[in-house]
């Protein structure tokens, strides 16, 4: 459902140059007349927040770096540099820190609203594993950029996560040795994980444009999970519906990310990483930064060392292969009332071990974690193949439009049947 | 392109193959200089032995040293840290290894191992665990008064880097 571009440049000039290279009428095309679907909530403005969050960073970390210098006897002193003697630097570097936690609050936002809604499934498989590319470069690039102040967090979290790599039979400690660039976590590492720091948020910005691309080649899923049957009927154009949602959705985004960069901004940071880094001394208690803390905790919940890097980088693994596991033809969780109830608690789970991958390793917290460990595999493994087959789907609407007005109608009825008796 | 109508192999077949072959060898040939450009270099290299002077450390004492940005532990031994590590039966341990194994004959109260937990890397706790050895704050690994393992998630006991007794009081690393 590509949109047909009904641009007409204006002017000679505008033609001309349309006739040499038709970049207007692409723009025109998919983000003015491309035709959205009407039911659209504001679950579906996170993916222009997230790409605003991509611009944030960039426009932040390219400045950073203008006063940032890689390396390992200095960084952390020039991180202090950025934070005490460079004009506002204090709020670039505030803003590139928590940053990074916003684009991850988005992205997580952003994926449950595709587990919900069934976004993954037939046509957008190509879509969506785009999608946990994007999620997998995020991951990279941020893990790196922690790395950059060299404080003590950097420095261990650099070790463990650069360590798992030796759990790989025969190979493993040649390859920690390359990625390091020496026999320990050094100056060789943290100036190529600065090289890499940098060069990563372009190749998501790539594959952004080609999840875009994607989109907008298959059509937006929405809210009630059906196809867009009628352009006429079912969908609005990007502009002005879509376009002012969506600002508004950023706006209010912004408000939240300031609130946390001007009263909290070392809030989702840790103390330790205030300390320069020691190679002689760990910390008592080394934590990834929160956005990693589900997959910290699988690690941590198997007692073998190969099983437990396997598992980790299994559960992200898992989420490609979602268009298949899913067996249901039904996309939207509306019309799907076990699934409903299988995401929510897959939803408390996934945040359960968040907060287990936040607590020591021991007792307790350990038989948790395993328990959740295992649900989290068996809910994409065993339930999600499973019930498709036996649940039972609510009726789904003809169309978007009947959709959209079965909704209305209802509220307008139930008004009318209770009226004013608010107070 | 223009397309030859000949049946069977012809002389363009081969210059395609030929071409693609050459091709190929190049690029892999510019492949290698990149990954190698990973590995650790002269310089990282021209620190790797470093020699240690034993003298100072006291009795039952744990001293760390650096070599090649790794901390080294050597502990000087109690006679009964040695007589304990040396009397565990090797069934119960996670990485069989005897302590005479791990030290240098007519050096024996002297254990030198690279300070690295051999689960994720972190630096373990001296004098600190249940062993008589070491504690691994990061996930719980206990390490014994030989540094072998005896309490996982780390799989291995703490490597015995490569060093030689140059005199009585005095080790070269590396
Ligand atoms: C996907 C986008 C990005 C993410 C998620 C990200 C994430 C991070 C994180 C988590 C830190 C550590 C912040 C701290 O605790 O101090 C950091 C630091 C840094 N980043 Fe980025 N970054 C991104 C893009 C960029 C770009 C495009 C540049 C441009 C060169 C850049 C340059 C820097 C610099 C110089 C630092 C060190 C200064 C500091 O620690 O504040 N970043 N980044
Ligand atoms: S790094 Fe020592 S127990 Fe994990």
């Amino acid at each position: 459902m590509e949109g047909h571009s009904t641009y007409q440049p204006q002017g000679k000039i505008a033609r001309w140059f349309e006739s040499r290279l038709p970049i207007m009428g692409l723009m025109h095309s998919s983000a003015v007349s491309y035709p959205t679907p009407k039911n659209l909530n504001y679950w579906y403005t996170f993916g222009a927040i997230l790409t605003m969050m991509l611009g944030v960073q960039i426009l932040s970390g390219v400045v950073l770096a203008m006063h940032y210098t890689a390396y390992a006897p200095i960084s952390f002193a020039r991180v202090e540099h950025i934070m005490r003697d460079v004009s506002f630097g204090w709020l670039l570097r505030y803003i590139h820190a928590n940053g990074a936690s916003m684009f991850f609050i988005a992205v997580y936002i952003h994926i449950f609203r595709g587990l919900y809604y069934g976004s993954y499934k037939a046509p957008r498989e190509v879509l969506w594993i785009l999608g946990v590319i994007i999620y997998l470069l995020m991951m990279a690039t941020a893990f790196m950029g922690y790395v950059l102040p060299w404080g003590q967090m950097s420095y261990w979290g650099a070790t463990v996560i650069t360590n798992l790599f030796s759990a790989i039979p025969v190979v493993g400690t040649v390859i920690v040795e390359w990625l390091w660039g020496g026999y320990s976590v050094g100056d060789p590492t943290l100036n190529r994980f600065f090289a890499l720091h940098y060069l990563l948020p372009f190749m998501i910005a790539g594959v952004v444009i080609l999840h875009i691309w994607a989109l907008h080649h298959v059509g937006q899923n929405n809210p009630d999970g059906v196809e867009v049957k009628s352009v006429a009927k079912d969908t609005v154009p990007f502009t002005p519906y879509a376009t002012v949602k969506d600002i508004f959705g950023m706006v209010v985004f912004l408000l939240f990310f300031s609130y946390f960069i001007f009263y909290i901004p070392n809030y989702m940071g840790h103390p330790d990483n205030y300390i320069p880094a020691n190679p002689l001394s760990t910390p008592a208690h080394i934590v990834p930064e929160w956005y990693f803390l589900p997959f910290y905790a699988i690690l941590r919940s198997i007692p073998d060392k190969l099983g437990g890097v396997l598992a980790m980088f299994s559960a992200i693994a898992v989420l490609a292969f979602l268009p298949w596991l899913d067996t249901s033809k039904v996309r939207s969780a509306r019309y799907r009332p076990l699934y409903r109830q299988f995401f929510w608690i897959f939803a408390v789970v996934a945040v359960g071990l968040g907060y287990l991958g936040s607590q020591p390793a021991e007792g307790g917290f350990v038989i948790a974690s395993r328990i959740l460990t295992a649900y989290y595999f068996i809910h994409f493994l065993i339930i999600l193949p499973l019930l498709g087959l036996f649940e039972r789907p609510k009726p789904l609407p003809a169309s978007i439009a009947d959709a959209v007005l079965a909704r209305n109608g209802a509220t307008v009825v139930a008004g009318a049947a209770a009226p004013q008796t608010k107070g | 392109m223009a397309h030859t109508e000949t049946s069977g192999t012809n002389r363009r077949d081969f210059l395609y193959i030929a071409t693609g072959a050459v091709g190929a060898v190049g690029v892999a040939g510019m492949i290698w200089p990149f990954v190698s450009q990973l590995q650790p270099d002269a310089s990282v290299l021209a620190l790797s032995t470093t020699e240690v002077d034993l003298s100072p450390i006291q009795e039952g004492q744990i001293v760390t040293f650096m070599w090649r940005g790794k901390p080294i532990f050597v502990f000087n031994r109690l006679a009964k840290d040695v007589e304990l590590a040396r009397a565990v039966p090797l069934n119960q341990l996670i990485d069989p290894q005897t302590d005479q194994d791990r030290v240098k004959a007519g050096h024996d109260k002297w254990l030198v191992v690279i300070g690295i937990c051999t689960h994720l890397g972190c630096v373990p706790l001296g004098h600190q665990g249940n062993y008589d050895g070491w504690f691994c704050p990061c996930h719980g690994s206990q390490y014994d008064s030989s540094g072998r393992v005896r309490v996982g998630p780390a799989p291995l006991n703490l490597a015995v880097p490569p060093y030689t007794f140059v005199s009585d009081s005095k080790i070269v690393i590396g």
